[in-house]
């Protein structure tokens, strides 16, 4: 602030206040900060930290009950906050340009990409259609999309994901402005696609100069893109300093905690083999769906081609892939909530390997407590119409519990998952994501079940609280001797979690191995390259050491 | 309990709920409130200006005080008797169709949403019925049935059962794929209590927006059907026969056709703003929080 260069965005102790009845009464408490020109400064903290209000504050997008009581906001030296909206209007696009988290929704599916970058040039210049035209040829060829004349008259919907973030971010940085602001952006997209949106983000920002405001929730993305960092929790900035300062030796209990829940990409050492037979087994299961056209002429899609997987009872087998992947494909085909095309699932049963593969519902039924699963989305996966109690005892009742014991079984796996009992008496909405996702492991588990298989079960969730799911996990398998189906789009995870790894892609299985041996090295090219997508181990001395003495990055205020 | 007291914040679910409960107490209390046998006629008091005072000759040959709020009609009925107890009527019709309405096309929209093998078949037969006007078809079955209260209300519920098949099958497409239903299919719940349990209950707050919607065009239709003279006989008071027999004399005596209409049109209105604030509070897509 004192030194020459200016600072492009400055934010002095502000503070954004929330409706009264709230769990707090401020979304931002007294956060300051700023970015020089060409530098990046990453915002990190879970949900509910503050982190997104902020940036919506910057840009004038607060919701309406949400208002600034204190601090300022400058953007290049002018004075944000008091800005007329007219003012701000002009300086979104110009001056500030943001990229959110999902794509889809900040385009408008009704019209082509062309034409609503053509309408920011409008709105924000007075040149002529040619001169436009040339323009939003010029930023789609920047932003690396391949024929830019196609991209023009395409709609959103006729892209994928991570080409509609590319139009997203052309849209922002087309009039050059001073400040981009991304607010998670690469955090709906698969690793691949989102190294390569961070490198495009970074090669834009080194060309045109400007300062970035980047949000994430992810400490990879952070080590690998950020100059500066600055820790929020609860609304307050809990750590500020440089990347290698906070990230190799933080000095608030928070961001250490945070770091210390990042899982690792380095596996740790294996667990004994397991022996036995497998308890779910899928051999050559394929999952084709057909539709037909106008004239009747089938068009295939093969969602799943030929998989095999085998889990054994105390094991963990992990099936990591992209989206479309057909990792969900395979997981549902094996807890048979989809009737596979071709091929055999087999359940461990006291009698004997059964295949479902084919059976109907009701012969299934009797089969069912065998497999159970944990979905991804804890908002989701509970009936919000029954109490936890009814969800939990469900599955038991179902296998011919009686009610009483049922609450019995219910109320010991309440304890098991660390839920306070009276909690069964509860609806969801009255939980946190990750106690939901609890209480769903819970019921899994209400009906004995001898495998589980958990779809991108940590995934919603927070760092801190992902770690413990995942402890919770272990503890469990260890208890039942639970055979484990963890399918994960996140590698760090598969890493610290699972035995076996199976990599699919485009609804093959292309690479499996020990977790040790895939870990070490991929021999499939396209292994390789998503392993090189994922973020790395976070740099620097090791985070769990409570080193205080680093010095540099300063504890703002404690949480 | 949150929700009660979100509902009660909302006007138009207050103003709704306030003018039904006046009306429920005036139909319950009808026989207190200085009314005399709705088809009771006395040829003294042919159309009687409304606010007369005299005597009313019942027909078991009892005279009683009577003061002809809103006159007498042509047959020397007393209209404020027949209005009030037309809002038995009314309510009734409007209740009880609703709940008809929604029993049938909940249950056929849970099929026809849940089994695929029934929709195809069931939406047809749906479409078609949408294709038919619901006053022709409500008349058609008056005519098959007979004009009886239950007929009446059947012929009316008959045509509104499409559109709520068509909510709810719409609703439970998207319920059926929630993660929590194909935990509750994991588990090994059968699909009628999957059906129950874990998709009627989700389903519901709109379906009873959509009730407030079926019974304010119900108690419409009774109406409609009553004036054409194809609803119930005339020794059943209701406000659309009411109004048809004032219509032939409209010019002369307008408060045949008045007095009826002022409580039929507050009715309609009433129902539809009570769902209407139903809706805005239930519905996800106008609250914050709707779990």
């Amino acid at each position: 602030m004192s030194a020459a260069p200016q600072a492009i965005l400055a934010i002095e102790d502000l503070h954004v206040e929330l409706p009264a009845g709230g769990d707090r009464t401020h979304a931002v408490n007294g956060v300051s900060l700023s970015i020089l020109p060409g530098k990046t400064l990453c915002v990190v903290g879970e949900s509910g930290s503050g982190k997104s209000v902020m940036a919506t504050a910057v840009m004038g997008l607060l919701a309406r009950e949400l208002r600034i009581t204190r601090g300022h906001v400058r953007l290049q030296g002018e004075a944000l906050t008091g800005a007329s909206a007219r003012r701000l209007r002009e300086l979104r696009g110009q001056a500030m340009g943001m990229v959110f988290q999902e794509p889809m929704t900040a385009l408008n599916p009704v019209m082509t990409c062309g034409a609503q970058i053509d309408e920011l040039l409008k709105q924000h210049t007075r040149w002529g259609p040619a001169r436009r035209r040339d323009a939003v040829l010029r930023i789609l060829q920047r932003v690396k999309l391949p024929e830019p004349e196609r991209m023009m008259r395409s709609y959103p919907h006729q892209l994928s994901g991570g080409q509609r973030q590319r139009i997203v971010i052309a849209m922002a940085v087309i009039l050059k402005p001073a400040l981009l602001i991304c607010d998670e952006p690469t955090t709906a997209l698969d690793v691949t696609t989102q190294k390569e949106i961070l490198r495009l983000i970074a090669e834009l920002q080194a060309e045109q100069g400007s300062a970035v405001l980047f949000i994430t929730h992810d400490m990879g993305v952070v080590a690998e893109i950020a100059d500066e960092v600055l820790v929020m929790h609860h609304g307050n900035a809990v750590e500020y300093g440089a990347r290698d300062a906070v990230l190799g030796a933080p000095r608030a209990e928070y961001t250490r905690m945070l770091l210390a829940a990042v899982p690792s990409m380095t596996p740790p050492p294996p667990r004994p083999e397991p022996r036995g037979s497998p308890l779910l087994q899928g051999v050559g299961v394929s999952k084709t769906y057909t539709s037909r056209d106008w004239l009747g002429r089938r068009h295939d899609t093969h969602s799943l081609r030929s998989a095999a997987v085998a889990v054994r009872a105390g094991e963990t087998v992990g099936i990591v892939g992209e989206s479309g992947s057909g990792k969900s494909t395979l997981a549902r085909c094996l807890i048979r909530l989809i009737e596979p095309t071709e091929g055999q699932v087999l359940w461990g049963h006291a009698s004997g390997p059964v295949d479902v593969a084919g059976l109907r519902e009701g012969r299934l039924r009797p089969l069912r407590n065998q497999v159970q699963v944990v979905f991804q989305d804890p908002n989701r996966s509970l009936n919000p119409r029954r109490t936890v109690g009814d969800s939990i005892v469900e599955g038991a009742i179902n296998f011919g519990a009686t009610r009483a014991a049922a609450m019995e079984i219910a109320a010991s796996l309440m304890d098991k998952v660390r839920l306070p009992r009276e909690g069964l008496l509860r609806y969801p909405s009255q939980f946190s994501g990750g106690q939901r996702q609890r209480i769903a492991i819970a019921r899994a588990l209400a009906c004995m079940p001898r495998v589980l298989v958990a779809d991108e079960a940590v995934s919603a969730l927070d760092v801190s609280v992902q770690a413990q799911i995942l402890q919770l996990l272990r503890e469990i398998q260890a208890e039942f001797g639970l055979g484990l189906l963890f399918i994960t789009h996140d590698l760090r995870v598969a890493a610290q979690l699972c035995d076996r790894v199976i990599v699919m892609h485009q609804g093959r299985i292309v690479e499996e191995g020990t977790t040790a041996e895939l870990y070490a090295g991929q021999k499939e090219d396209y292994t390789r390259r998503l392993f090189a997508a994922a973020p790395k181990n976070i740099p620097g001395p090791h985070v769990r050491s409570r080193a205080g003495g680093g010095g540099h990055p300063r504890a703002v205020n404690e949480y | 309990m949150a929700v009660l007291h979100r509902l009660w914040r909302n006007s138009a679910f207050r103003f709704g709920v306030l003018v039904l409960g006046f009306l429920t107490l005036v139909a319950i209390g009808a026989p207190f409130l200085g009314t005399v046998d709705p088809a009771a006629l006395d040829y003294a008091h042919i159309n009687t200006a409304a606010g007369v005072r005299g005597q009313f000759a019942l027909l078991d040959g009892s005279v009683v005080d009577h003061t002809f709020w809103m006159g007498a009609d042509n047959f020397g009925r007393d209209i404020y008797s027949r209005v009030l107890y037309g809002t038995r009527t009314s309510l009734m019709v409007g209740g009880i169709t609703a709940l008809l309405a929604l029993g049938a096309g909940g249950l056929l929209g849970m099929l026809a949403g849940y089994f695929r093998a029934v929709d195809a078949v069931l939406m047809r037969f749906m479409d078609g019925l949408m294709a038919i006007p619901a006053i022709l078809l409500a008349i058609v079955l008056v005519a098959v049935l007979g004009a009886t209260l239950g007929a009446v209300v059947v012929a009316i519920a008959i045509p509104e059962v499409p559109r709520v098949t068509r909510l709810v099958r719409a609703l439970v497409l998207t319920l059926r794929e929630e993660p929590f239903v194909e935990a509750a299919r994991a588990l090994a719940t059968p699909t009628p209590v999957i059906l129950w349990r874990h998709i009627l209950p989700n389903a519901m707050a709109p379906l009873i927006v959509q009730g407030t919607f079926v019974a304010a065009s119900a108690v419409l239709t009774e109406s409609i059907l009553s004036f054409l003279g194809l609803g119930l006989p005339a020794e059943i008071a209701t406000w659309g026969n009411i109004m048809a027999e004032g219509r032939v004399q409209f010019t002369q005596y307008p408060g045949n056709v008045m007095y009826p209409a002022l409580f039929l049109v507050p009715t309609i209105l009433a129902v539809n703003l009570l769902g209407d604030g139903l809706r805005d509070v239930l519905d996800p897509k106008f609250a914050k929080r709707t779990w």
